[in-house]
């Protein structure tokens, strides 16, 4: 099963309301790459990126991951909708990192990351801590256990997010422009920790605007703009000579 | 004043300070407040007389007072108007979090429900729907179990609301369950949405994601006002008197003061005792609110590890110094 594609999308296509957000989108990733979607805001690259672990749903076309597909059971040609149950259980091997870190307050670092360990996977308090002190120092934070988010500064609270979205140990991990938030200075410290997953073979799916992290981790690229992919391909290809017009006039304005 | 090149201005600026030289102190004359402190003369000096009156009329009885203040009776009725709190809250709070949920609900019928019993049960008053809840035995003489219309399967005495106390308690929890759902509704939308679908993203299920990560963050918006309202609710038992029920606190000393005609005595007993249960309630209300609101970012920064903590108190112990060279650090 190693020759399947991670993520396979085949004209996907979605609105909200009469907006159609995603056109005809198709695209493969494979087990270990790191795709990145660069393209302007409202281009449709985050909706993408949430219907993979269907926080938003997909209206046409198929999206699957690992052969299966998500959201819906397929039999005897009729489509089932997934129970939230069902839903939640393919999840379970998709990483998600959000633009706003969306911390639980309310938690410690550490409790951040074991959360869901233990609730999910049933995981002891005492193995999911390990682990996830594990993965603190991972992402050069192992001193930060015990404190709030409140206390950390944006980079530091990314980076707890990469480590609690890794503790659930996915096979995929999207990223949605996870250093948007963050000022200049702390953008460094998250992209080193995610290309340090790249190294390690992690599948990445990243939504960005860091078209140096592009061109250096990325196995492929792919612009989008109105809903469509415009161009794709190797990074370096793309971002020194791309092909299409939009393509141009949007590197023009971001490089 | 002619325009300078910003790195000049921060400069000169920061020239006419010597390293370690502070400016003269300022020693001026603070601004009088007469007519405020007039004020605060004239009230004091009322209460004064106030007290000093109180103290000697005799209406207030306060012999009487000492004598009722710790009477088996009315404490026996103040645990009543305690029971009769607690039990009429729980019935409250969960019915409120089921409203509010229902409310929340893409599910068009839930919600027109929910909305539906806020809407009566918020917009009669308590004291009419007591005295309903009161003659309910009378309009449901029986409870039957069947098929409606049909000649029911069981039949049985509607015992529920010939008891006063319980029907007090549902006569109350009912009507605090509309206010209850409306705070515990504005405590799950005052939670970010980015919260539920980080808890989506980790696989967890709704009802981990409402117990493990929406509901203890929405509990900071609910815990005052729900504090507000079990002190609320204390007071509000004095109106079973509309069912009737009058073994509670305000039942009780009015039963006493009916046979020894001293009323006043008896009604500041009551309300020292409601006093001293709201002032308990609100000690309680507190500590519980400094819980809830953990990670909040009102706990100073403990450590001066994170770098974001060391700006702010270098800024404030170095400040005086002034020896900063102007520009933002």
């Amino acid at each position: 099963m190693s020759d399947q594609p991670m993520v396979l999308a085949d004209r996907v296509s979605k609105s909200f309301g009469t907006n159609r957000v995603l056109r005809s989108i198709s695209l493969k990733v494979d087990p270990g790459e790191v795709l990145c979607i660069v393209g302007p805001s409202g281009s449709g690259k985050s909706t993408f990126l949430r219907c993979i672990n269907h926080l938003d749903r997909v209206d046409a076309g198929r999206l699957s991951v690992e052969g299966q597909l998500v959201g819906y059971r397929e039999k005897a040609g009729k489509l089932y909708e997934l129970k939230p149950k069902e839903a939640a259980y393919q999840r379970r091997d998709i990483g998600m990192v959000f633009q706003r870190f969306n911390l639980f307050p309310h938690l410690t670092a550490l409790e951040n990351i074991i959360l869901a360990p233990m609730k999910v996977k049933g995981t002891s308090k005492a193995d999911a801590s390990a682990k996830a002190l594990e993965l603190m120092d991972r992402v050069g934070l192992a001193d930060k256990a015990n404190e709030y988010p409140a206390h950390l500064s944006g980079g530091q609270q990314q980076r707890v997010a990469i480590a609690r979205a890794l503790a659930m140990e996915p096979k995929l991990m999207l990223f949605d422009e996870p250093t948007s938030a963050l000022d200049p200075e702390l953008v460094g410290e998250v992209l080193d920790v995610m290309k340090e997953l790249a190294r390690s073979g992690m599948t990445m799916i990243v939504v960005t605007h860091e078209m140096g992290f592009a061109r250096e981790v990325a196995n492929s690229l792919v612009f989008m703009d109105g809903g469509v992919v415009v161009e794709s391909g190797n990074p370096r290809e793309v971002l020194t000579n791309p092909q299409h017009e939009r393509t141009k006039a949007f590197l023009s304005k971001v490089l | 004043m002619t325009p300078r090149d910003p790195g000049r201005t921060g400069a000169a600026e920061a020239e006419p300070l010597a390293a370690g030289q502070e400016g003269e102190a300022i020693k001026a004359i603070p601004l009088r407040h007469p007519w405020r402190n007039l004020a605060a003369v004239i009230l004091v000096l009322m209460l004064a007389v106030f007290i000093i009156d109180a103290a000697q009329r005799e209406d207030y009885g306060w012999a009487d007072v000492g004598k009722y203040i710790f009477d088996k009776r009315i404490s026996a009725a103040a645990l009543v108007t305690l029971q009769l709190t607690v039990y009429a809250m729980v019935i409250a709070i969960v019915l409120g979090l089921v409203l509010a949920i229902m409310r929340l609900s893409p599910n068009p019928v839930l919600k027109s429900i929910a909305w539906l019993y806020i809407w009566i049960f918020r917009g009669t008053p308590v004291y009419v729907q007591l005295v309903f809840w009161g003659i309910m035995a009378l309009i449901y003489p029986v409870i039957t179990i069947g098929i409606p219309f049909t000649t029911p399967w069981i039949s049985i005495p509607n015992g529920v609301f010939t008891n006063l106390f319980i029907t007090a308690v549902i006569g109350l929890g009912l009507n605090e369950a509309s206010y209850m759902s409306e705070i515990v509704r504005a405590g799950l939308l005052a939670v970010d949405r980015g919260q539920e679908e980080a808890s989506r993203a980790l696989a967890m299920s709704w009802g981990q994601t409402m117990r493990y990560v929406v509901v203890p963050q929405a509990m900071r918006v609910i815990i005052p006002p729900t504090g507000n309202e079990i002190i609320s609710m204390l007071k509000t038992t004095s109106l079973v008197a509309a069912i009737p029920l009058s073994i509670d606190l305000y039942g009780v000393s009015r039963g006493i003061s009916a046979v020894t005609f001293t009323p006043v005595p008896l009604l500041i007993v009551a309300s020292l005792w409601y006093l001293l249960f709201t002032s308990i309630l609100m000690v309680g209300q507190y500590f519980i609110e400094k819980r809830f609101s953990r990670g909040s970012g009102q706990r100073r920064a403990a450590k001066p590890s994170s770098f974001a903590g060391v700006g702010t108190t270098a800024a404030v112990t170095e400040a005086p110094t002034g020896n900063e060279p102007g520009g933002k650090g």
